[in-house]
């Protein structure tokens, strides 16, 4: 019962292609995944693996050539693929909110801060102008800009990287969504001004609630910041599961080539173990697994077959042709 | 022999390099790199980290001479390639004149070209520093032609699939146009390229940061290889502290210009002294969730100040916790605190 409310976002059995000159570019490829309440999400995966495809469906500012070709996205329940501009603009921004890599994305260079705060509060609030202009310098405190009231009247240039970073989280949060949407929110940025920010996301997160999906190809932040964790190759959903099942029992050829290649404390005098091979090309994506060229495990079955997704733990699911393998054999002991 | 062995490669004594910029209408000096030493041993890693905009790439870019030194000097295999001629003392300090202004040694500026064999760059943007009008035999072969090292076409062509093949990819590569490969592979024809001249010196500035996790294992695995095989010494460049420690014998911590801390690197990360060290260290997030759960990050505030403000002292005292009266006063020695180990701070 609890569970059912706490339900935010459904995204189900999603197909999100592109319509190039050169084909359709199935950018993703049947993924699946819900959202509760107050929690994080992770997607991890190489760069082409539609992370970003995936976040801007559920934002619903694909590119031109872009569409939902299958597949329902739910917020609450309705079907937002469904919805017409005019409602779906009052869902950006104030349901869900999404910050990017680069904050200028997001912020408008010939405006100031303070003007591009305010026209977003009273887009999508009741509030007048002076209302909108306290409610924009509450917000530039909660995210740690010093000297909010004089910060209004600069333009972004005038900040550092890290402060516009923060500008761009108190602009998508200042109409309070259910979720934040975080696509290589720090990616830009050195490790002492990611940590701030990544502090600030969890920080703000426990006063107002929301829920984040945090889109990343770094496991350091997947793993420091998530409570459930998606892996993606070639469009598709390799593994997901808590970020426990992830890093201590991953159950997908593709997630455990990506632990043992990545240096951590406990390799360091160790050769590491890299996966072969050259990224995917989805204009040319085999039949079977996504995975399969590159995989030193394949089986006959996965050049032919792309394979089901099975439930290996709790809240543990991965698509593997390994894991039937291995339920096939623990059945066969059994009997 | 052995007395040859403990020689460094490269040795680097109070290297300046100051950018001059316009402000309103004076032009004043940007202190990108400020009175920096270190030495790289034959076949060394040495790692260099710190936040970008710190001096990094400039250290590189100047030791390999791609821009004119403002002061120090730069010896490479016991030829001095540049001396500016200010003279230091034992302690490292100027030694002046009776005016008290710097008393001049004299001054060295060799020709580099035949250096720039020896001492070769790879850079962080596989796409943007290969031409893509050529093709990969043409891009390979070019510091071939610059420096004559082959007698017909035949030989040429034998090099360069060589080369090729020492990077991991194939003569069927070698007609191909660089816009063609992926990331990776872009990294490895970068690499190949530098190979050519046969250095015995790399300068690899953010060589494997534009590249995928599972694609930089490879081309890292590549650089240990190509070091066990040829010896090369690296100065590894890199804002990825894990790579970094994975791949240096030492690491060297920089901050505004400066340097702050250097020692072996697991010594550097298990025992650092420095407080920048300290918070450069706690902010890596780790991969490992149970790790994260128990970790602590020292959250340092605010930005690095920019090096046209340079505080007076010690660089870091406007985010350092520690700082005292006398880091205002001071800017402290980088001095050894055993086996090498060394480290830029009055208080710890
Ligand atoms: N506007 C577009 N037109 C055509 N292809 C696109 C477009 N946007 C993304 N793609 C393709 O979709 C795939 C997934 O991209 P993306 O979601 O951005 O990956 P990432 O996981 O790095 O965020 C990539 O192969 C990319 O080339
Ligand atoms: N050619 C140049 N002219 C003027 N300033 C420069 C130049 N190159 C670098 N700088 C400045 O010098 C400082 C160090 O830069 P850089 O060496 O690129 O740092 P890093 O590689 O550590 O990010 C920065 O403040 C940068 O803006
Ligand atoms: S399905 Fe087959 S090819 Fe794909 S990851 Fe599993 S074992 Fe490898
Ligand atoms: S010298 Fe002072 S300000 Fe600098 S790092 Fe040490 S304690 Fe901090
Ligand atoms: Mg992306
Ligand atoms: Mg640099």
């Amino acid at each position: 019962m609890s569970e059912e409310n706490n339900l935010l976002l459904e995204v189900d059995n999603l197909h999100t292609s592109f319509f190039t000159d050169a084909g359709e570019v199935k950018a993703v490829n049947g993924v699946t995944f819900n959202l509760e309440k107050g929690k994080t999400l992770g997607i991890v995966g190489e760069s082409g693996s539609g992370k970003s495809v995936t976040a801007y469906s559920i934002m619903q500012i694909l590119a031109e050539t872009g569409r939902v070709v299958e597949g329902e996205i739910r917020y609450k329940g309705e079907d937002i693929t469904k919805w017409d501009e005019k409602k779906l603009s009052k869902y950006r921004g104030e349901k869900v909110s999404i910050i990017f890599q680069d904050p200028m994305t997001s912020l408008n260079p010939v405006f100031t801060i303070g003007y591009q705060l305010k026209e977003a509060i009273l887009l999508h609030t009741n509030k007048n102008k002076d209302e909108a202009w306290k409610r924009a310098v509450e917000m530039l405190t909660l995210v740690g800009v010093n000297e909010p009231e004089s910060r209004m009247k600069q333009y972004p240039f005038e900040l550092s990287g890290g402060m516009r970073q923060r500008v761009m989280i108190a602009m998508a949060l200042c109409c309070e969504p259910d979720i934040l949407i975080a696509d290589e929110p720090t990616t830009a940025l050195d490790v002492t001004i990611q940590a701030q920010i990544l502090e600030l996301m969890q920080d703000l997160q426990k006063k107002l609630g929301m829920a984040i999906i945090m889109v990343t190809h770094d496991l350091g932040v997947i793993a420091s910041m998530c409570d459930e964790i998606i892996v993606m190759y070639g469009g598709r959903v390799c593994e997901r599961g808590t970020a426990d099942d992830i890093f201590y029992h991953p159950a997908h050829e593709y997630t455990k080539g990506l632990l043992r290649s990545i240096p951590t404390t406990e390799n360091m005098n160790e050769r590491l173990v890299p996966i072969g091979g050259t990224p995917i090309n989805l204009l040319n994506m085999p039949k079977g697994c996504a995975f399969c060229p590159r995989c030193e495990n394949a089986m006959k079955i996965c050049l032919e077959e792309v394979p089901e997704e099975y439930q290996v733990g709790e809240h543990h699911r991965a698509s593997c042709w390994m894991n039937v393998m291995d339920l096939y054999e623990s059945e066969e002991a059994k009997a | 022999m052995s007395e040859n062995e403990k020689k460094p490669l490269l040795k680097v004594e109070h290297l300046k390099q100051y950018f001059p910029v316009s402000q309103g209408f004076h032009k004043i000096p940007l202190k990108a790199v400020d009175d920096i030493s270190f030495e790289i041993m034959p076949g060394e890693t040495l790692g260099l980290v710190g936040e970008s905009g710190c001096g990094k790439t400039t250290v590189g870019r100047t030791i390999l001479r791609l821009y004119e030194p403002t002061a120090g000097r730069i010896a490479f295999e016991d030829q001095v390639l540049f001396d500016s001629g200010e003279l230091y003392d034992e302690e490292g300090n100027q030694i002046l004149d009776e005016k008290g202004r710097p008393k001049k040694g004299r001054r060295v500026e060799v020709n580099m070209l035949p250096y720039r064999k020896k001492m070769q760059m790879v850079f962080q943007d596989p796409y943007s520093s290969l031409d893509p009008r050529m093709t990969v035999e043409e891009i390979v072969g070019e510091p071939l032609d610059t420096h004559h090292l082959y007698k017909n076409k035949k030989e040429r062509r034998e090099k360069v699939l060589s080369l090729l093949e020492t990077v991991g990819l194939n003569a069927e590569h070698a007609m191909r146009y660089a816009h063609e490969f992926s990331g990776g592979q872009r990294q490895r024809i970068g690499i190949a390229r530098a190979l050519a001249v046969n250095p015995s010196f790399i300068v690899c500035d953010e060589a494997v940061s534009a590249l995928d996790v599972s694609i930089q294992a490879q081309v890292l695995n590549m650089f240990e290889d190509l070091q066990d095989k040829l010896g090369i010494a690296y100065l590894f460049i890199a804002h990825d502290l894990l790579v970094v420690q994975h791949i240096s014998d030492r690491i060297a911590v920089m901050y505004l210009g400066h340097m702050m801390e250097i020692a072996d690197a697991d010594e550097l990360m298990n025992h650092p002294i420095h407080p920048y060290t300290l918070s450069l260290l706690s902010a890596i997030p780790i991969p490992d969730p149970e790790t994260a759960r128990h970790s602590h990050r020292i959250i340092l505030e605010g930005d690095v100040p920019s090096p046209l403000h340079m505080p007076t002292g010690c660089p870091f005292r406007t985010r350092c916790k520690y700082a005292t009266e006398k880091c205002a006063m001071e800017r402290p020695p980088l001095t050894d605190r055993g086996n090498g180990h060394k480290c830029a701070c009055w208080n710890r």
